[in-house]
């Protein structure tokens, strides 16, 4: 049995990173997520590692593209306005297919908004939040644990497919503190990259660019990313839990899915049969998944931190195959369990 | 590479330095011609496949072989010897 | 006889895109000399910029890297941090390092990051057809202050190479010009210096050249040519303006 330890939401982010053999760290900070700036700050130098606090969230991505093309994995950490200041870094990372892990513990917008925790951020992530055609792959824990395990998954993802992976977390999970498994030491597995930039010593030069002008190598090499994010659904990942005979499912992601989970107890024993997908992976998000649910199911409920984003990849996914319900809240106040048992009870009624 | 012209010396003059043009290259600036301190290079009445009037050197027996005019070129067209 | 001139090892064989007249071409090959004058090609890693300096990555044989507009001193730090050892380089025009770009140069050179800065400035954005740039000159005509630049609007040229030496991590800072041969060799003992304060660790190194562009300024490559002695210079010295390197051990 392995060892758990009570860690802050934030710190685990950065347990995982350092688990998963990252060794550099550039960010800024921003609430409510300075704990992984903290966290890193004094545990990098102890394993040889390099810290750097930015002079902006701009320079922070910048820096860690710098340093993910010479092979090295490389994490940066910010909240929504930060992140936007990263998407030109992310697209140019995204097009010059240079690995990272950015994570975003979202805060609440639009503007400066406030640092109550909100599920605003999905399009920002989801869409590519940059310009041009390209995705990250989007983790969302909505544990301390998975705040930890996501984060080492996303850097082998990173490098699976050498693209950016955004982790997406909020302030709930950024400040809860809970048990954690923490992995056995030596279990990082990282491999030589062959694209890196680390003087052309017996061999040619390389180069990473994103910049293709000639007739037609644009075109070709935005096929070929797209062919790649296409594959990336083999890397699909949800929860499904309790949707056997189910009347509905509600759909819900991060640490709103743990207040629903609750809810979906209390309608459990009131003799109401509720299922729950929780995407893992907001892109790619997990489609499949809720259409064969839908075979059996004919009602969904949605249920997110904002005022309606998630909701659209359900319908998306379903495609009038199943009704899907909305209810948001956007941030400012977190919902409690008996406001979401109320939601799904109305959600059971309309079907008839 | 073609070679630079080469007057006939009229006396027996022993040439001490060279240069050659990278004509292809030579995008008619003017700079190595206004550089060179003995005046040894103009812009010709020549054109290369760019469209531009190539540079080149008409008295080579005054070339001291300092180079200068392979120094300023933007464009690498020069190489010298000495 | 033996040869005394010829393109150096780092600068590849290929046509450059610099329009006639324009000195990038000039400092692109004194770049590639303190390349090879150092050997130190093969442990390069470049950092390309965006501007008429886009394509560097065509012209030097190292690894390069392509740096979002304004972002490349931030990327090279990254790189640097990574790989300690490698000689890393950033080569940026005055639109890159000037406007958009100034807080990472600045900050990259606060924190005394091991880099090596080449900053191209032509008072103009050539790339993008001309207009104007923080290093524009007063009264100077461009497609973005075409009744000439006005200090009571737009302020007034920027002077990197002076705001680069106050600051505590910065090694070497100076102005050179390639205009004439005297300039030039100048120019090159300042890239060496700026070389060499990376190589032996002391601090960030900073060129600024002074530089032509006779297409946006609308002049012949002569003209264009003094108009950088005779306008440029007296608006942005030349000199020295800080020198970390004496004593040290070569």
């Amino acid at each position: 049995m392995s060892k758990r330890k009570l860690v802050n939401g934030n710190e685990a982010i950065g347990m995982g990173a350092l688990d998963a053999g990252c060794r550099f760290y550039f960010g800024y900070p921003i609430t409510p997520q300075n704990q992984i700036p903290e966290f890193m700050a004094a545990q990098l130098p102890k394993v040889g590692g390099v810290f750097l606090q930015a002079e902006s969230e701009i320079a922070s991505i910048n820096m860690l593209m710098g340093a993910a093309a010479t092979g090295v994995r490389v994490m940066t950490s910010s909240s929504s306005p930060g992140i936007s200041l990263k998407q030109e870094g992310i697209s140019y990372m995204a097009g010059s297919e240079i690995p990272g892990v950015i994570v975003n513990m979202s805060r609440s917008g639009p503007g400066l908004g406030g640092i109550a925790p909100s599920q605003g951020d999905y399009f920002q992530a989801t869409r590519g939040g940059g310009h041009g055609d390209y995705r990250t792959l989007v983790l969302a824990p909505h544990s301390v644990q998975e705040n930890y395990d996501l984060t080492i998954h996303a850097f082998d993802l990173a490098d699976k497919y050498r693209n950016p992976v955004v982790v997406l977390g909020d302030a709930i999970l950024g400040q809860i503190k809970e048990p954690v498994a923490l992995n056995p030491p030596g279990t990082v597995k990282t491999s030589e990259k062959e694209w890196a930039l680390t003087g052309c010593r017996d061999r040619k030069a390389r180069l990473l660019k994103s910049l293709y002008l000639s007739d037609g190598e644009l075109t070709d090499h935005n096929w070929r990313l797209f062919a790649k994010y296409e594959r990336m659904k083999d890397d699909v990942m949800c929860e499904i839990a309790g949707i056997d005979h189910a009347e509905l499912i509600v759909v819900a992601f991060g640490s709103v899915a743990r207040i629903v989970k609750t809810s979906i107890e209390m309608a459990r024993e009131a003799g109401l049969r509720v299922g729950l997908i929780r995407p893992i992976t907001l892109f790619p998000f997990p489609a499949k998944a809720l259409r064969d649910a839908a075979r059996n199911t004919r009602r969904f409920l949605t249920i997110e931190l904002n005022t309606g984003q998630m909701v659209e990849d359900v319908r998306l996914s379903l495609l009038g195959e199943a009704d899907v319900d909305f209810y948001g809240k956007p941030p400012g106040s977190i919902p409690t369990p008996d406001e979401l048992f109320k939601e799904i009870k109305q959600s059971l009624e309309r079907k008839v | 590479m073609p070679p630079s012209r080469i007057r006939p010396a009229k006396k027996k003059v022993k040439i001490m330095a060279k240069v050659e043009f990278f004509e292809e290259r030579c995008k008619g600036c003017g700079i190595c011609v206004e550089t060179c301190p003995k005046n040894c290079l103009v812009l010709s009445q020549r054109f290369n496949r760019q469209g531009y009037p190539v540079a080149e050197c008409v008295r080579v027996e005054d070339c001291t072989g300092c180079a200068l005019c392979a120094e300023m070129c933007p464009d690498v067209v020069i190489e010298v010897w000495k | 006889m033996k040869q005394v001139f010829k393109r150096p090892r780092s600068l590849i064989d290929v046509p450059m895109h610099f329009c006639p007249g324009c000195h990038h071409g000039i400092i692109h090959r004194l770049v590639a000399e303190a390349l090879d004058r150092f050997d130190l090609r093969e442990d390069t890693i470049g950092v390309a910029s965006v501007g008429c300096s886009v394509f560097m990555y065509d012209y030097f044989d190292v690894d390069v890297l392509e740096a979002p507009h304004g972002r490349a001193a931030a990327v090279a730090t990254g790189v640097k941090r990574a790989r300690p050892s490698n000689f890393v380089f950033t080569y940026q025009g005055d639109g890159d390092l000037a406007a958009i770009g100034t807080a990472e140069v600045i900050h990259a050179a606060n924190r005394g990051e091991r880099l090596t800065v080449v900053f191209v400035n032509n008072t103009t954005y050539g790339m993008t057809g001309g207009q104007m740039a923080p290093t524009t000159l007063i009264g100077q005509t461009t497609t973005t202050s075409p009744y000439g630049r006005s200090a009571e609007e737009a302020g007034h040229p920027i002077l990197m190479s002076e705001i680069m030496s106050q600051l505590g991590g910065v090694a070497y800072s100076a102005r050179v010009s390639v205009h004439d041969p005297k300039h030039l060799m100048k120019a090159k003992k300042a890239l060496d210096k700026a070389f060499e304060v990376q190589i032996k660790n002391v601090g960030f190194g900073f060129v600024e050249f002074l530089s032509a562009c006779p297409t946006n300024w609308k002049m012949p490559p002569l003209k264009a040519k003094k108009h950088v002695q005779d306008v440029m210079i007296p608006i942005f010295p030349l000199g020295v303006f800080k020198d970390a390197t004496a004593g040290l051990e070569s």
